[in-house]
């Protein structure tokens, strides 16, 4: 901009060289305006965490890594991951292909309904659940007679995660599908391939960067969610704890040090999500 | 996929409007305009609208400032701005009451000055303008991408100064992005839980928010009380919903 600027005012000289000392300057301040309301909101807190973690070195952290809780709450997280993305990938693909390729009544309400789990508030989509399968919920008696746990054990936790993560695949596949069109899909059809065939070979590799950005996000949300799982969890030590649970509960119990091992470890998975999601943007555009 | 939403969304949506149905409306109104149940309205939506506001004259000027200029690191300052969405808002809110805490790096210059912000409500709008701000920063982006620079220079060349320029030019087509995206943030902020647990001290009445207020009502066991301030929230939510559908088509006149 400036450049153009510039060399517009050699060619005519015309009266602009003060504009275009006034546009810098103001262009400085505007800079230094949003990179100081980033540091201050983003980037402080977020170097603060790996601080935290490492200002006495690597063995506060090996040490917490070794503690049996916090392996615990790993595994949970990790277990939890490894059934929600699943899920609402299966979920969200076939969502995102009914949607994009079928036209039937309701097709537009349904469009909006699949964004309502990022609507409500986690916290609430936890107490949907509680009401649900908890003592005094709609399947409560029914579960209690068989002796099946819901709330305040893994299932709910899964339940929760997959709840709270279940649009993410469908929202960043729908775009992609609409944007291909039929054609590929139909001439597979003329060739003689079946739905499945069809399916796997040309529908799939054709969206799957798209696809791939979607399970990402979902499992970035999977791992990290806090709200709806703790509502459902019970927050029991070593038996229903997830990772980002196991972090606020170490931080109210006065063992910052183990909050913040446990925190850069999540951390990390962002920092890992949002490296990702850079390399995936840009194949998609591509 | 049907069985899968019915069973996933429909159902929990369907056990919590059943549960208040049979509190019935008398009793519902009671547990929602208690007077606790309305200080939490009061921190959680007054917070989050003020701190989606400021997120976005903030976030406007990011994306301002990441689309139309150059300066050092700007690839990653633009990826940086999705770290709310990747970061578990456990790990926000730990890092945010550590930072503004009055030891932590910023709160100990700002207690100088007498201001405390974690364990209080400024604290609280921290963790909202956090966790909001890649929204307000993600639509404007894209809408301003798509703006030709041809017309502000026009109007420059017209004689306009730059503040017309911004006001008359720039604005009108920014707005609806702009609104859109704070009430993104603002409907985001309202149900956030995660980061203001551990950021408020959750003092009833003063810091205390809807969120927590639901969760410490089911460690109470009074579900009547919880299901009540969820469906508050929850109607807001899709209010929120309505709004931003219709800020979108209005926002379309432009095109």
């Amino acid at each position: 901009m400036t450049d153009r600027l510039k060399s517009l005012t050699a060619k005519s000289n015309l009266p602009f060289p003060s504009i275009v000392q006034s546009r810098s300057w103001v262009q400085i301040i505007l800079i230094s305006i949003a990179l100081l309301f980033l540091s201050l909101v983003l980037y402080i807190p977020a170097i603060n965490v790996f601080y935290q973690a490492f200002h006495k070195g690597l063995g506060p952290f090996l040490h917490n890594l070794s503690e049996p809780n916090f392996q615990y709450a790993i595994k949970m997280t990790v277990g939890l991951a490894a059934i929600a993305v699943p899920l609402n990938t299966v979920f969200g693909l076939c969502t995102a292909w009914a949607l994009a390729r079928k036209r039937f009544p309701g097709r537009t309400l349904l469009l909006s309904i699949i964004d309502l789990p990022f609507a409500i508030s986690p916290v609430v989509a936890g107490l949907m659940i509680v009401l649900l399968y908890g003592r005094n919920g709609w399947f409560g008696p029914f579960l209690q007679e068989r002796g099946i746990q819901i709330v305040f054990a893994f299932p709910a936790m899964m339940l929760a995660t997959a709840f709270v993560s279940m649009p993410f695949v469908a929202r960043e596949v729908i775009p992609v599908l609409e944007e291909e069109g039929f054609d590929q899909e139909e001439a597979a059809y003329t060739l003689g391939a079946n739905s499945w065939q069809t399916f796997w070979r040309v529908t799939v590799p054709n969206i799957r960067w798209g696809l791939l950005y979607g399970i990402l996000l979902t499992n970035a949300r999977a791992m990290g969610e806090f709200g709806a799982v703790s509502v459902v969890s019970g927050n029991i030590a070593g038996k229903t704890q997830s990772l980002p649970l196991f972090v606020e509960e170490a931080y109210k119990g006065y063992e910052t040090e183990a909050a913040y091992s446990a925190a850069v470890l999540l951390a990390l998975l962002a920092v890992v999500t949002l490296v990702l999601k850079e390399i995936l943007e840009r194949r998609v555009k591509c | 996929m049907f069985v899968y939403l019915a069973i996933m969304l429909f159902l929990p949506v369907a056990a919590m409007l059943t549960k208040s149905l049979t509190i019935g409306p008398a009793e519902f109104w009671r547990i929602a305009t208690s007077p606790l149940a309305l200080s939490t309205y009061d921190v959680t939506f007054t917070t989050s609208l003020i701190a989606a506001l400021i997120d976005g004259i903030f976030g406007l000027l990011i994306a301002w400032v990441l689309v139309r200029y150059d300066f050092p690191l700007k690839k990653l300052v633009d990826a940086s701005i999705d770290l709310p969405f990747a970061l578990p808002t456990a790990v926000a809110g730990l890092t945010l009451a550590t930072v503004y805490s009055e030891k932590g790096w910023i709160g100990s210059l700002l207690a100088s000055l007498g201001i405390k912000i974690a364990f209080t409500r400024l604290g609280v709008g921290i963790a909202m303008m956090f966790i909001s701000l890649p929204f307000v920063v993600r639509t404007v982006q894209p809408v301003l991408m798509q703006m030709e620079q041809e017309t502000e220079e026009a109007a420059w060349s017209m004689g306009a100064s730059s503040w017309q320029t911004f006001w008359r030019v720039l604005l009108p087509p920014l707005f609806p992005a702009v609104l859109t995206g704070v009430a993104l943030g603002f409907s985001r902020a309202v149900g956030e839980y995660g980061s203001t647990v551990i950021i408020s001290s959750n003092t009833p009445f003063k810091d205390l928010i809807a969120p927590i207020l639901i969760f410490q009502r089911l460690e109470q066991y009074d579900y009547a009380g919880a299901t009540v301030i969820g469906m508050v929230l929850l109607i807001v939510s899709l209010m929120m919903l309505l709004v931003i559908n219709f800020i979108q088509v209005w926002g379309k006149r432009y095109d």
